[in-house]
């Protein structure tokens, strides 16, 4: 019996499992359209690579991962190409973002997919493959799994961690994966211990999930991997909870669970994984728990780029006097502001709200100091002191209370006896903390141009200056030059004779009617002649300014 | 008496040393002001401010011979961080000034003719392009500081502003909604 340990805080929001676990997964039927988003995971958007009109087969590349942090976008149904256009996406600010529409032409054809042979394959090619298949995490960071899967030069992971806690309520999409295709799950474990190098495998699920544990521990039987039932406890999920509980190990402040010899990856991942690289089939589709206030509540093997319109409808619709959706979980999900925005890599629930189960929240009263945020923070924050200077933009405070350590579980705001926000005020601290760091670089930048232009500018002047002193200086010298080339020399010699030629010749057209002049007729022309020798002279400096 | 001077100046002496010995010793380099108020400065360089640049601008505050309120990119916020710095009361943006939202440049690519006098009057050379070649901005490093506007004789250059996405979108102060209350 392995020793768990328990981790500060948390909280014990109703559950709400049963809703959505009473019948099998279902998959859902082919649709006549899909809106696929090209910025489905965390890091750079896809690019795409199909342009209106362009037929496409399931499994088709429509994205092209751009930039390191990025991963690919496949067509989730064969048909055309409607066009490439912002359209909305499940996204908190409601706003929309490139996508792909597809027209589906029913036929479902798919590309052709060779399964990979892992076992052979160079671990760095392996990951471009996976980077390329789309797959990212699964558990709602959706962070490329092609990075988590890289284990860097010298460092060792002896731990991989399955997360099957699930703990957020109402949500089952994973419990449902556990209790049907626990053996896949394991199977993807295999190729991610091995892409790790690691020697523990280890599944924690949380225990009020007795069939999934119960599968999981039938199929880990034999494969060296040890499934862990772990207190059901929100938010026993998280990345550094699961770590924490399992193995002991404390992730730092601001590092990562694989600083201290562990990585985490979601089963609903380790799945997608099997089915990348045993089937060859890029990430394409989830499951999705549907529930809440619907008629038929369950658990949908989802293509990616469904509208949430369409996926409601498939459990039944939703029942009268239903008050919005909330795409992901109570705690940490956002409200969806438009039917039409459809399921992505990083959706695993949509619920529908109605008065009775999710009641308006309670107006804000004032923070009185309670400390009751502080008793339930995960991360062993100080959730009111963050309150009082993100509410008062003191943003150089709250870093100081390590602001960006908060995993925005809502723990805090759930316990509040005042019903304050605050992971509102956090999110909004988060955000404004970002934007100036990147103001700020963007300043930095502009500057260091300006700066460079400054110099480049001076460095220019400089440069003629030189060279019209250096022109100057020659031809000071010029008869030394001439001796020492004799083209150079014949070229002069010829020149000089055509001015001497000319000189003459101007020399031989003599005035006329110039005899017996009164004295101010005579200053006139002198001063004329005095400013044609003057204008002569110039006009043969430049000339030979001009023939150098 | 005099003894008792004699020590006490003595004491003077030695201790006026060791301070005078310390004070050279371990001076430290405090950050000159220009440089504290060039960091605030939003780094357009666009001139609003009537200096042609933003470090001449941050030099003639630190002198004292410009005011605060000058500079319409960075706005109140700008107005209020400088206060902060220099301990003065913050104002609002001087007469004439407005901070607009952000934008960027953007070249009608299709008229520009190739005549270079925006790239040279791009201070932060974010435009590229040759003689009688089309010219392009790069809409990274430009600043929106409007300079290029001016010069171009086709009129082919349009500020555009910058538009809120998702790539750039902000979680919103959370504001408490007012509940009738009778």
């Amino acid at each position: 019996m392995r020793k768990l340990h328990a981790f500060n805080g948390g909280v014990h929001p109703e559950g709400h499992k049963g809703e959505s676990t009473g019948r099998p997964i279902e998959t859902m039927p082919l649709l006549p359209r899909y809106v696929v988003p090209l910025r489905q995971h965390i890091g750079e958007p896809a690019r795409p690579v199909v342009k209106p009109g362009d037929r496409v087969l399931r499994g088709q590349l429509i994205g092209q991962p751009e930039g390191y942090v990025s991963v690919g976008v496949h067509a989730p149904t064969s048909g055309r190409v409607l066009a490439v256009e912002p359209r909305p996406v499940p996204h908190p600010s409601g706003l929309a973002d490139l996508c792909v529409v597809i027209d589906s032409d029913g036929e479902d054809r798919t590309v052709e997919t060779a399964p990979l042979d892992w076992r052979a394959m160079d671990p760095s090619a392996l990951r471009n493959r996976l980077r390329e298949m789309g797959l990212a995490g699964l558990g709602g960071a959706v962070f490329p799994s092609f990075i988590k899967l890289n284990p860097g030069a010298r460092r060792h992971i002896p731990i991989l961690i399955l997360n099957g806690a699930e703990c957020e309520p109402w949500i089952t999409c994973d419990d449902l994966l556990m209790r049907e295709r626990a053996a896949d799950i394991l199977a993807g474990a295999e190729i991610m211990r091995h892409m790790l190098g690691t020697e523990e495998v280890l599944v924690g699920i949380e225990d009020n999930k007795p069939e999934a544990i119960a599968a999981m521990t039938a199929a880990a039987g034999g494969r060296g991997v040890e499934v862990v039932a772990i207190a059901s406890l929100y938010p026993g999920g998280g990345g550094k909870q699961i770590t924490y509980t399992l193995t002991g190990r404390v992730v730092p402040a601001g590092g990562l669970s694989t600083d201290v010899g562990v990585q985490v990856f979601n089963v609903g991942t380790a799945y997608a994984l099997l089915r990348a690289i045993r089937d060859g089939e890029p990430l394409v589709s989830r499951i999705v728990t549907v529930t809440g206030h619907v008629v038929r509540p369950g658990n949908f093997e989802t293509r990616l780029g469904t509208p949430v319109a369409d996926l409601l409808r498939a459990a039944g619709g939703e029942l009268p006097d239903a008050t919005g959706q909330i795409i992901g979980g109570p705690m940490m999900g956002f409200g969806l502001m438009d039917e039409a925005a459809p399921i992505t890599k990083s959706v695993n629930c949509v619920i529908v709200k109605n008065a009775a189960l999710f009641p308006a929240a309670p107006a804000p009263m004032p923070c009185i100091r309670c400390g009751a945020c502080a008793r339930a923070c995960p991360a062993e924050l100080q959730p009111f002191e963050l309150y009082w200077y993100a509410r008062t933009r003191d943003f150089g405070k709250t870093q100081t209370y390590h602001l960006f350590d908060c995993i925005e579980c809502g723990c805090c705001s759930y316990v509040c006896p005042s019903h304050i926000p605050l992971v509102e005020y956090y999110r909004f601290a988060k955000s404004e903390i970002w934007s100036r760091e990147h103001e700020k670089q963007a300043a930095d930048q502009a500057r260091e141009r300006h700066e460079f232009r400054a110099f480049r500018l001076e460095r220019e002047k400089q440069e003629k200056a030189e060279k019209l002193a250096k022109k100057a200086s020659e031809r000071l010298e010029g008869g030394a030059v001439a001796a020492e080339d004799p083209e150079a020399a014949r070229k002069k010699a010829l020149l000089q004779a055509a001015i001497a030629k000319a000189q003459k010749a101007k020399e031989a057209v003599r005035p006329k009617n110039v005899d017996n002049l009164p004295p101010d007729k005579q200053r006139e022309i002198d001063a004329i002649e005095a400013r044609r020798a003057q204008a002569g002279q110039a006009e043969q400096a430049a000339e030979t300014e001009a023939k150098r | 008496m005099l003894s008792a001077i004699l020590v006490m100046a003595g004491i003077a002496l030695v201790l006026g040393g060791v301070l005078g010995w310390a004070a050279i010793r371990f001076r430290v380099q405090e950050d000159p002001l220009v440089e504290k108020i060039d960091a605030i400065l939003p780094q357009t360089q666009c001139g609003q401010c009537g200096y042609p640049g933003c470090k001449p601008y941050a030099e003639a505050i630190s002198k004292g011979d410009a005011d605060i309120n000058r500079c319409p990119p960075g706005g109140e916020e700008g107005v209020k961080r400088l206060a902060e710095l220099l301990g003065v009361e913050p104002k609002p943006l001087g007469e004439g000034l407005e901070h607009k939202p952000k934008s960027v440049a953007v070249i009608d690519e299709a008229l520009c003719i190739g005549c270079t006098l925006c790239i040279q009057a791009c201070p932060v050379d974010a435009i590229v392009g040759a003689a009688k070649q089309m010219h392009t901005v790069v809409a990274d490093e430009c600043t929106g500081c409007e300079l290029c506007i001016q010069p171009c004789p086709v009129d082919c250059i349009r500020m555009e502003v910058i538009h809120e996405d998702i790539a750039n979108w902000k979680w919103r102060y959370p504001v408490i909604p007012l509940k009738k209350v009778a």
